[in-house]
């Protein structure tokens, strides 16, 4: 096996700043906002490198696709123990277009030159809350995924995945080469230490275009229009259940 | 024609050491990444708990200890002796982010690297160096720095503990005060006199591990702020340690406490510049919020005004002292800019402090929120680490000096 692993990094906007939809409402303001990892991807990557910590894998590259300010959050990864990053450079309306499928797309193509053993993606992304690239990757290269997982055991050339459903936890054994997300339980992410900070500077990150993987970025989505979510109404108290039962008919809800 | 080209031999010196000006408009990359991650740490593991250090006037041990594995507690150190490797401008970045958690640790961070480790990483031998800064660099351990004493701390000259020699051990008798950290640290600088005619041509400084026979604390002081990191007298009666502990050489004592105390000036700034800076959030969080007159009191010039001259005593004070580290991280002269940033960083925490309670009003002054403790941990600010007077006159000193005719 080539001990090599893939995890992939998107630059979202930060998950404690308030979004507001642009006054033309094709999309939600990201000029001048603070921006930072996907939380999701930070398990990721914590867990790819605890992995190579225990010797299990030899190599942890980290993927970004989008404009130039990816390459932040790839170096991120390097600061948490990546060893080296691919940038996939995608940007103006490719990137504003960009979505699971063309990201599966993209990982699928690196995932077989980079011979990679194991993709592992955040589960999801905070901002468009898909939930498809992993599953999408996976079907693209026809390997088994372990999505949801919380906990992850590499076992010779298996991989255990303990997966989070709605009914509890479900545990599979899956082939490797595989593709894993990651769920919050997995782990809790390390903060760079300074002296990894530094070093991320060394570390090389590859530019790359989806052109050079043979990717076609088209979109088959097209996005009609963004807004807020409705203003919460006001709520009403009433004396009686007859009244509840009442306001509730007219409200044509029973 | 002299005085002309005087002055502006000073003004070159001041240009040619900032010579990284771009750094003051926009931070390189890896201390971009630096200070992020330390503010994500000071809000995710700090500013969560800081009221409840201060209430309990409780050390936060477990904090200091994943600071130290981040190398947050040996900046500067050489990643040879265990430290993180970087420059002064990466560590007044850091020691802001993380005083805007929480000021006490801020305090306990800076001790660590400027006043303990700072002047062993710049007078001490190699052996030295390795028993005494490596098991300080991880956070399991931290260190003190023992100059003031119960009859002196401006007039740091007058040192009245004294260290006589008998045999291969130096004697130490004396009481020192006010020592940030004491009651926590397993080490301490110690300045006292070897030579009381050579008045501060005789002070010298030495090195004891704590605790130690001959060492006592007195009590901790219960204090206005900052109560999370501890004050305490530091006692030395008959106190016998090695002659291979003393640091630098004999009767250089005065000259290393006035570096040590010019380097340890920027962190403190940076520690002022954090709590002015959580003062100033708190405010501007608030007027947007909270109502009065029909609209939001953001909306009225009265609470702008203030919220603007906040900001402008902030940014002013960062700059200064962003400033301060490039020139000694350049080697340049720094000891006038980095008495400026201390003496406007610690006016800008009083003054932010002050002010962020007046924008939140009786909100201000209960422990509800933050404003009440801010004001509390800004005051000393302007007191430790040579007080705002002490910085004004170490500023003339070297006005004068430029302008010598």
């Amino acid at each position: 096996m080539s001990g090599r692993v893939l995890v992939g990094v998107k630059r979202v906007i930060d998950y404690a700043v308030k979004i507001r939809v642009k006054p033309d409402h094709s999309g939600v303001v990201t000029d001048g906002v603070k921006h930072s990892m996907n939380p999701f991807c930070e398990i990721a990557v914590e867990e790819a490198v605890k992995l190579k910590e225990k010797k299990l894998i030899k190599e942890v590259v980290a993927v970004s696709c989008g404009p130039q300010q990816v390459q932040e959050t790839i170096r991120t990864a390097l600061a948490m123990g990546a060893d080296r990053g691919i940038h996939v450079e995608v940007s103006g309306k490719d990137y504003d277009n960009m979505g699971p499928l063309q990201v599966s797309k993209i990982m699928a193509a690196l995932a077989k030159k980079e011979e990679a053993q194991l993709v592992i993606l955040g589960k999801q992304a905070i901002d468009d809350d898909c939930n498809q690239t992993g599953q999408m990757t996976a079907a693209l290269l026809d390997w088994p995924q372990g999505t949801f997982a919380s906990e992850v055991t590499l076992e010779g050339d298996k991989v255990k995945v303990v997966r989070e459903i709605d009914g509890g936890l479900e545990t599979i054994k899956i082939n490797t080469p595989a593709v894993v997300t990651a769920d919050l339980r997995l782990n809790t992410p390390r903060y760079a230490t300074l002296p990894n900070i530094m070093k991320a500077k060394k570390k090389k990150i590859a530019n790359v275009k989806p052109a050079d993987l043979g990717v076609d970025m088209a979109s088959r989505v097209e996005v009609l229009r963004v807004d807020e979510p409705p203003q919460r109404q006001a709520g009403m108290k009433v004396e009686t259940v007859e009244d509840l039962v009442g306001k509730l008919k007219e409200a044509g809800r029973i | 024609m002299a005085a002309i080209f005087k002055a502006r031999k000073a003004l070159g010196l001041c240009l040619s050491g900032c010579r990284s000006l771009t750094q003051l408009a926009e931070l390189p990359e890896m201390h971009q990444m630096l200070r992020q991650t330390c503010r994500d740490y000071a809000d995710r593991e700090l500013t969560p708990i800081a009221a409840k250090l201060d209430k309990e006037h409780s050390f936060p041990a477990k904090q200091i200890q994943e600071l130290g594995a981040m190398g947050v507690l040996a900046m500067e150190v050489p990643d040879g002796l265990g430290g993180a490797g970087m420059d002064y401008l990466a560590y007044s970045l850091a020691v802001e982010e993380i005083s805007r958690g929480c000021a006490s640790t801020g305090v306990v961070v800076s001790v660590n690297n400027s006043l303990y480790i700072g002047p062993i990483l710049k007078f001490g031998t190699e052996e030295q160096k390795k028993q005494w800064i490596t098991p300080f660099t991880t956070g399991e351990k931290v260190g003190c720095f023992a100059l003031s004493e119960p009859g002196n701390g401006s007039d740091a000259g007058a040192a009245s503990t004294i260290a006589r020699q008998e045999g291969d051990e130096w004697v130490l008798n004396g009481t020192k005060a006010w020592i940030t950290n004491s009651w926590d640290a397993s080490a301490t600088v110690v300045f006292a006199t070897t030579d009381k005619s050579l008045k501060h041509k005789g002070i010298s400084a030495f090195l004891i591990p704590m605790p130690y026979p001959g060492l006592s604390l007195g009590k901790k002081e219960d204090k206005l702020g900052i109560r999370a990191s501890s004050t305490a007298n530091i006692i030395l009666e008959d106190c016998r340690i090695p002659l291979g502990n003393m640091l630098g050489p004999r009767g250089a004592g005065f000259k290393i406490a006035m570096q040590t105390l010019d380097s340890g000036r920027i962190g403190i700034a940076a520690q002022a510049l954090g709590i002015a800076q959580a003062a100033l959030d708190c405010a501007a969080d608030y007027a947007h919020k909270r109502t009065a007159f029909g609209a939001p009191i953001g909306k009225m010039q009265a609470i702008q005004f203030k919220l603007a001259d906040m900001a402008l005593a902030i940014e002013s004070a960062r700059l200064l002292t962003w400033k301060a580290a490039i020139l000694r991280d350049a080697k340049k002269p720094f000891t006038k800019e980095a008495a400026m940033a201390k003496l406007a960083a610690s006016e800008a925490a009083t003054y932010c402090s002050h002010q962020s309670i007046q924008i939140l009003g009786g909100m201000g002054y209960v422990t509800d929120m933050p404003a009440e403790r801010h004001y509390r941990d800004a005051r000393i600010t302007e007191i430790y680490e040579g007080t705002s007077e002490i910085q004004r006159l170490v500023i003339a000193n070297q006005i004068l000096k430029e302008y010598q005719p």
